[in-house]
């Protein structure tokens, strides 16, 4: 019997649609079809400046907005080989693990809630509600927030800022506790999650999952800590890794990874430089709201960046980070012009569905809720 | 950092482990190299792309082992017209290689890498619906985002970005 697990569905995290070929209740096939979601991103930024695709790029992984803030201008900054201040790259780490804590949270909170805990989702979505008021306090938005520029940060923090994202830091481990409490011994959770969708690590390489699938089956790599970007080699943290590959592996890689965001915005906060937030370039840099104002060539600078953008020299360039979802990547194709000739997302949740068939054929429906839900995919991600 | 010029001689880049790999084996074929803003780009021919992943995945000295995307440029109106480029990672090394396929407009199409990487299937069935550059050897190439019965492959040049409806 063919089953519709259609796009409209609580448990599939957006509009996936999973067609399941069943033999009682144990899974025979199970066929993805996605596009549900396919907005054409990809073509419409060709028809933008590199400055107007930033808040196309929110909403690709719309729950990690800052995150592919990061990528993409990552990418364009590698393009024109800009050196930012240090102060701009402490900033984006901050708010890109506040980010990874955000994503983790619904994760959490919409996972443990299809397996039966509506508890949970409602203590995460409490945390994720502090997290979306420092977002609309430093960014304006609370969740697509553009908040990074090619070259540095839109904008300073607001004063005060920093304290409210230390206390929130300080509280958080004694949440994460309370979760864990009502999650990681619980024998309904454990039986639900222990042996379930195992995924092996030849499987995990060969299927191309990464992040936190990947490293739930062994596999020790982290694009913060192997590859580094934007300062993240003056952090200090550990990267969770588990060898079993089921459910339950990749729920203790993601919790502890929450609490690793937490110890990094923490190290942040504390070492922050001073500094200018954009980096010295006026070609492609907005100038301060104030000297366009008063001074001409501000006045010039700003009017040509908004009007007619800034060109990037032609060349390609592949700029990867680690997401909450794994390996999000860049690829940008420059013609020289002030529109990219050629932008493409490689997106971790379009990789890591295709390990969903090896992890669910075999096994019964309700473990393919289980599986969904460890994977974390973000159908934006997934279909652009 | 100011970008330095891009090298597209082989000459100093000969010791780079991905090109040496490929330049030592007598089949494979490469065709065009750049070292640009820290990253290495290998044009390989067409038939030789199988072996040359093959090639890269499993020898020691260069071990990558993850291909992390499969994309394509339209570069209409010009020939060759699509340029396929294939994203590897040696998690090992903690390198990068890009290796890239250049197809003509009427006869878009090359093998698949589904022997080699089974994480290619849904990124060959991207390509193929937005592109329209058919891989042969995929066990299911059909269209992915867009429905099964369009007509046109949307991320060609040709295509207007306002669509046709």
């Amino acid at each position: 019997m063919v089953l519709n697990m259609g796009p409209q569905h609580p448990s599939t995290h957006g509009v996936l649609r999973l067609l399941l070929e069943i033999d009682g209740e144990t899974i025979v096939r199970i066929m993805p079809d996605i596009g549900y979601l396919h907005t054409g991103i990809e073509k419409t930024c060709e028809a933008k400046f590199y400055q107007q695709v930033v808040p196309m790029t929110d909403r690709i992984d719309y729950l990690c907005p800052m995150t592919n803030n990061l990528a993409y201008v990552l990418a364009v900054e590698k393009l024109l080989g800009m050196e930012i201040p240090e102060k701009a790259q402490w900033l984006r780490v901050l708010c890109n693990e506040l980010t990874r804590i955000n994503s983790h949270l619904v994760w959490l909170g919409t996972s443990a809630m299809d397996l039966g805990a509506m508890t949970v989702f409602l203590y995460c979505f409490r945390e994720r509600e502090e997290l979306l008021k420092f977002f609309e306090a430093v960014a304006g938005q609370r969740m697509m927030t553009s908040y990074f520029r090619v070259g540095g940060v839109a904008l300073e923090p607001p004063l005060g800022w920093f304290d409210r994202v230390k206390k929130f830091a300080d509280t958080f481990p004694s949440k994460m506790d309370e979760y864990e409490g009502l999650l990681t011994q619980n024998p309904i959770f454990v039986m639900r999650t222990k042996g379930v969708a195992k995924l092996t690590k030849e499987d995990a390489i060969a299927l191309g999952a990464s992040g936190p699938t990947m490293r739930g089956s062994g596999i020790d790599f982290d694009i913060r800590r192997d590859m580094p970007y934007s300062s993240y080699d003056k952090f200090q943290f550990q990267v969770p890794v588990r060898t079993e590959g089921d459910v339950y592996a990749r729920y203790q890689c993601r919790v502890q990874e929450l609490r690793e965001s937490c110890k990094i915005v923490q190290q942040a906060l504390a070492g922050m430089p001073e500094g200018p937030i954009k980096a010295d370039s006026p070609k492609v840099v907005l100038p301060d709201r104030e000297k366009m104002k008063t001074q001409m060539e501000s006045l010039i600078y700003h009017f040509k960046i908004v009007t007619e953008g800034f060109t990037v020299p032609p060349g390609e360039v592949y700029s990867a980070i680690e997401s909450p979802r794994g390996e999000m990547g860049y690829y940008i194709v420059s013609d020289g012009t002030a529109k990219p000739y050629r932008v493409h997302m490689r997106s971790p949740s379009f990789a890591n569905l295709q390990v969903l068939r090896t992890m669910c054929e075999g096994q019964l429906i309700a473990d393919v809720v289980a599986a969904i839900g460890s994977i974390d995919i973000v159908l934006g991600d997934c279909d652009r | 950092m100011p970008l330095e010029p891009a090298i597209t001689d082989v000459e100093p880049l000969k010791d780079k482990p991905a090109l040496a790999k490929l330049l030592a084996s007598d089949t494979i074929v490469v065709e065009q190299v750049k070292w640009d803003r820290d990253e290495l780009s290998i044009w390989v021919a067409r038939e030789n792309l199988v072996d040359a992943i093959k090639l890269l995945r499993s020898s020691t000295e260069t071990q990558f082992t993850f291909l992390s995307d499969i994309t394509c440029t339209d570069w209409y109106p010009s020939e060759p017209r699509f340029e396929v480029s294939y994203h590897l990672l040696s998690m090992a090394r903690k390198e990068r290689v890009r290796l890239k396929v250049k197809l003509l407009g009427d006869d878009a199409q090359v093998d698949s890498l589904f022997s080699v990487f089974p994480s290619c299937d849904f990124f060959e069935r991207e390509v193929f619906d937005l592109f329209g550059v058919r891989f042969h050897g995929h066990p299911n190439l059909a269209r992915i985002m867009m429905p099964e019965d369009w007509k046109g492959h949307p991320l060609r040049k040709d295509y207007p970005v306002e669509g046709y409806r």
